[in-house]
């Protein structure tokens, strides 16, 4: 009896193992997604880098004719995309979540919240084709001349409004982008306001603030770690998103001071010639653009999760 | 004082009407975009669509090879991913919780959630295009699958989170070993969590384009040779879209209002299996 006892325990025992270890493999395989990602960008991006040098980031020639590359007009592109959506998306998307938690009647709440987490489900190709079939007509004929008309004889940032509105460019880039991060920014910013202890909240009411003083000197000071690290994973997203603004953003290299001129993203550019690049050169400049995109992206993103945590931490969340 | 009052409300609202502002943009830009779908969409849905082939510029065809082609590769790539997102959600939620290698997972897995997906593409095509020399639909399920799993191991993993402790003490108590514990009690408890988490992962990959651009590329004609290279619609429509032809344009837009569609049916779903379930997200 007692050896069938334990018997049964040591099969236990072996069968525990044995689920552990095929759980703790596939917790592995996220690690060496990660690791192999890694490898394969720097293997691939060497030829590249060892033929142009340190030249590589902030020469603008990209020639696939010489086999000369040179990769800051797609960074420049990325960067300041990836800043335009943010000019645009943090505002609009912090106004939202401060009409869901403050404004909106609470039965409305949920629906209009819901509708605002759709807008992330809309594929990025999607975005795309809207961007290019009715937001940049709408942009060529009203909004950049307006720019230009209004903007553009100023002093010092005239020259981001100056040229012809080819419609398709960098601002419409940086326009479809807000668009698609809104919904990402709006809905951390909305949990992170929800974080606020309501006794703050009300104790500020109590005192006779009004809802903006609430908001800008109760609220946002309370959640600012949890804001910067909702805007940072917005401009992760940004600056890694690829088809909506290879449709919208011209696909030319080259830099222009202006923001209606047409221009190209690390990303846009590896989706437009990837599959047409034989050239081991051209191939591996377009995997260091790849690389270039990935630590930029990393770094935004961790330090984004880092700053998360740091208010998961006080909320005694794990 | 009443000056100053008249100023802190005049500012008020003032920001006030700007929130509110913000968010009909919000709701406006949602309507705008729908509203572009369904009028363009509806237009180029037809039985051919589903029944024909991609066509060459200038004749008349469907989508059908992409539907086909789309709904293979995303359900492959679910089949792919979804056993490994939940045993490595269990292993981060539950025995890695305060190992070093646990964290350092969990932290990888959240970046890899926001990663570009286009970086994904990338190394996908490195480890099965380029040794195999040539594009094929396995390719494309693995990159899709790539997606989907830190998506399912998060959603996992936060759900086991939520069950509480007493009732795998319980069912511990009862004489069940841990897997049986974990298995019958905790994935049971978590499931419609789990399941909501699976279905949110799905509707992400339908629609994902830039890591099938090298992966599965494209066909042009039927088939459903995994081997091979495979038409999807979201490098259908991308490809149509930027063409000068109106009847590709037309499939392109009737591509886009299909997988929207399907997106939102599985969004829904996953909304209403959440909120069955006990454990609250």
């Amino acid at each position: 009896m007692a050896s069938e006892m334990t018997g049964i325990l040591r099969l236990y025992r072996r069968q525990d193992a044995v689920f552990r270890a095929v759980t703790f493999l596939s917790a592995a395989i996220v690690v060496v997604v990660l690791a192999g990602m890694i490898v394969f960008l720097v293997h691939g991006a060497l030829p590249a880098l060892a033929a142009m040098g340190p030249s590589f980031f902030w020469t603008s020639d990209w020639d696939t004719v010489e086999d000369v590359y040179g990769a800051l007009a797609p960074i420049t592109g990325t960067l300041i995309t990836a800043t335009i959506a943010m000019v645009i998306g943090i505002p609009v998307s912090f106004g939202i979540a401060m009409f869901l938690t403050e404004i909106c009647p609470v039965f409305l709440r949920r629906p209009i919240g819901t509708a605002i987490e759709l807008l992330a489900g809309i594929p990025s190709v999607v975005f795309g084709i809207w961007g290019l079939f009715y937001l940049t007509p709408v942009l060529q004929e009203y909004v950049q001349p307006a720019l230009i008309d209004t903007l553009g004889p100023l002093p010092i940032i005239g020259a981001l409004f100056q040229g012809p509105p080819f419609g398709i460019g960098i601002l419409d880039g940086g326009i479809v982008l807000a668009i698609m991060v809104l919904p990402y920014i709006t809905s951390i910013t909305r949990d992170v306001f929800m974080t606020v202890p309501p006794l703050l909240r009300e104790s500020a009411y109590g005192m006779g603030c009004t809802t903006t003083e609430v908001v800008t000197k109760i609220v946002i000071p309370y959640c600012r770690v949890g804001l910067i690290g909702g805007v940072m994973l917005g401009l992760g997203r940004a600056l890694g998103e690829t088809m909506a603004v290879t449709f919208v953003i011209g696909n030319t290299y080259q830099i222009s001071a202006s923001l209606l001129a047409p221009g190209t993203t690390i990303s846009a550019a590896i989706a437009n010639e990837f599959n047409e690049a034989f050239e081991e050169q051209h191939l591996s400049a377009l995997i260091a653009l790849g690389l270039v995109l990935f630590l930029i992206t990393f770094a935004v993103l961790a330090l984004a999760k880092w700053m998360l945590l740091a208010i998961d931490k006080r909320e005694g969340r794990r | 004082m009443s000056a100053r009052v008249r100023r802190r409300s005049a500012v008020n609202i003032i920001v006030l009407s700007l929130s509110v502002a913000t968010a009909l943009m919000g709701l406006a830009f949602l309507a705008l975009i729908g509203w572009t779908l369904v009028s363009r969409g509806l237009a180029a849905i037809n039985i051919d669509l589903f029944t024909q082939e991609t066509p060459p510029p200038g004749s008349r065809g469907g989508l059908a090879n992409a539907i086909v082609g789309s709904a293979a590769m995303t359900g492959l790539a679910m089949l792919i991913a979804t056993p490994v997102g939940v045993l490595a959600g269990t292993y981060l939620a539950e025995y890695g919780r305060d190992s070093r290698f646990g964290s350092v997972a969990r932290f990888i897995n959240d970046i890899l959630l926001s990663a570009p997906s286009i970086l994904v593409g990338l190394f996908v095509y490195g480890f099965t295009v380029l040794p195999m020399q040539h594009y094929s639909g396995w390719a494309g399920s693995i990159a899709l699958s790539l997606i989907a799993l830190p998506v399912i191991v998060r959603s996992t993993q936060d759900m086991i989170g939520l069950v509480p402790v007493p009732l795998r003490e319980a069912a511990a108590a009862l004489g069940a070993p841990e897997w049986r514990v974990m298995m019958s009690i905790v994935w049971r408890a978590a499931g419609s969590g789990m399941l909501t988490g699976v279905l949110l992962a799905a509707a992400r990959i339908s629609g994902e384009t830039a890591p099938l651009l090298f992966t599965a590329l494209n066909n042009q004609f039927w088939s459903t040779d995994l081997n091979a290279p495979m038409a999807n619609l979201p490098v259908v429509i991308y490809r149509f879209a930027l063409s000068p032809y109106d009847d590709w344009q037309q499939l392109a837009w009737g591509g886009a209002f299909l997988i929207t569609f399907a997106i939102l049916v599985l969004n829904i779903l996953a909304r209403l299996v959440s909120a069955r379930s006990q454990l609250k997200v």
